[in-house]
């Protein structure tokens, strides 16, 4: 009985309870902030998976995950980096370090974005044929006051864009943010990038003269009162599927189209 | 304690005293994560192991532990463990957490945990504790595998996500019963297992509270 009486005592029980309560919020603080990684890199996987998804509705009405492939990209030589996992890899962050980026040479920074990573993620999408069907790039620049974040979605053999679905941007309501319009981003659908030559010839025209130019073709329009905007597209576009960025990669789809 | 009473704590709850149709705890999660047979399998897995760590941690401590707050300190050491089983899935299973959703967490409310923790781990050792948790799990899980996969078989045709029966959808001869993806289902099916139970172990079957009087013919 005298056990019992000692146990039920009132500072007995605040010590078991508080011992109870910091072995417990040690526990899950540990685990808690140990995970945290991985768990955001699971939430981040799911928020790009469903991005593409929204990217490619309208364009391949049935996507099936086991036909959905993602690679990191070495830019410079185009190359799949399998050393690198797309569902934890972080462009943003990889373009801020300076040990993971590097700088775009002046004359070649059609997107004014200083950096970007030495690597990026791609998505194939296979038909069921297994021959690429669509491939789907991430693609980011300057526009009038914002940074635009766009999937450019080109066809398999890396010769027309498919659609470019421009995500992520706030230029001025009304004006630039026109470039979100389903009206003015269908113009991409079908549009070949480059001239028989082999020279990139996509981009917006954000000049006149549309009838007498030999490449009005490879053109779209551009918003009238959002020049700039329109030239941050027109740079995003370029600067991605240009040498520095995607270039040699889809250099080597071509070939191997070829 | 013998290693035959070891072996008794962990098979008894299997069916002589199952805790879902002995004792009828832990429906609501019952009939919630069975729509399928990988979620009740995963759900199986997280109530086996908060109940075996659970029940340790409380038997580990119940000599110091005083009277008066008692069921609060369990609740305690349960809901931690469920966080962090929570947390886990959420980081290496994250398609299959999203799935059961809020039902991770609410293994702190299952009535079998608490109920375990302070009518067995209050009361016996370390190891038999464990055993008891483990063994009342699996008695748990055993329902929520019987009742997912019928509920997924006849639901959908198939078992783990493998197509067995075509339905009539994609060409083939099944209709699918999509009574069975619903909450009520898993009533029946928990209803029919209960009524099976204690139609072959009538010492299960609880007596009944009043007797009708046999009716009396006509008056003296």
């Amino acid at each position: 009985m005298s056990e019992t009486a000692n146990r039920d005592g009132t500072a007995r029980a605040l010590g078991v309870t508080l011992a109870v309560a910091f072995v417990c919020a040690l526990l899950v603080s540990v685990v808690a902030v140990s995970l945290r990684p991985v768990q955001q890199a699971n939430v981040k996987a799911e928020r790009v998976n469903q991005l593409v998804r929204e990217a490619l509705s309208g364009i391949a009405p049935m996507v099936k995950t086991e036909n959905l492939e993602a690679h990191v990209v070495e830019l410079a030589s185009g190359q799949f980096d399998d050393g690198i996992d797309p569902a934890t890899f972080d462009a943003e962050i990889a373009a801020s370090n300076p040990d993971t980026s590097v700088e775009i040479p002046r004359e070649f920074d059609l997107a004014r974005l200083r950096r970007r990573a030495l690597h990026a993620p791609v998505y194939l999408l296979r038909g069921s044929d297994n021959a690429i069907h669509t491939i789907i790039l991430p693609v980011s620049g300057r526009g009038y006051q914002s940074i635009l974040r766009a999937w450019l979605l080109l066809d398999g053999a890396a010769s027309k864009v498919r659609a470019l679905r421009i995500y992520e941007q706030s230029d001025t309501p009304g004006v630039g943010s026109r470039i979100e319009d389903p009206d003015w981003q269908a113009q991409w659908r079908d549009r070949p990038i480059y001239d028989d030559a082999g020279v990139l010839r996509i981009g917006v025209r954000t000049r006149g003269g549309a009838e007498t130019d030999e490449y009005a073709k490879y053109l779209v329009d551009g918003i009238s009162g959002a020049t700039r905007t329109a030239r941050g597209v027109d740079g995003m576009v370029r600067f991605w599927l240009g040498d520095f960025g995607f270039g040699p990669f889809l250099q080597r789809i071509r070939e191997a189209n070829r | 304690m013998t290693g035959n009473n070891y072996w008794k704590i962990l098979t008894r709850p299997l069916v002589d005293e199952n805790p879902l149709t002995l004792q009828i705890l832990g429906i609501c999660s019952a009939l919630a994560v069975t729509t399928a047979l990988d979620t009740a399998l995963l759900m199986s897995v997280v109530v086996v192991c908060v109940l075996a760590l659970g029940n340790g941690s409380v038997s580990l401590i119940r000599r110091q532990l005083p009277h008066s707050v008692r069921i609060i300190v369990q609740i305690t050491i349960i809901a931690s463990l469920v966080i962090v089983v929570d947390q886990i899935l959420q980081a290496y299973a994250f398609e299959m957490s999203k799935r059961l959703s809020v039902f991770v967490g609410l293994v702190i409310t299952n009535c079998i945990v608490l109920g375990r923790a302070e009518g067995f781990a209050m009361h016996n050792g370390f190891c038999a504790s464990v055993l008891d948790g483990i063994g009342n799990g699996l008695g748990y899980s055993l329902v929520l595998v019987i009742v997912g996969a019928i509920r997924e078989f006849f639901g959908k045709g198939s078992l783990l996500n493998l197509q067995i029966l075509v339905p009539v959808s994609d060409g083939g001869a099944f209709e699918p019963l999509h009574l069975m993806l619903l909450p009520p289902s898993a009533f029946f099916i928990i209803g029919g297992l209960i009524w099976y139970i204690r139609r072959k172990r009538p010492q299960q079957a609880e007596k009944p509270e009043f007797t009708l009087r046999p009716h009396e013919q006509g008056t003296e």
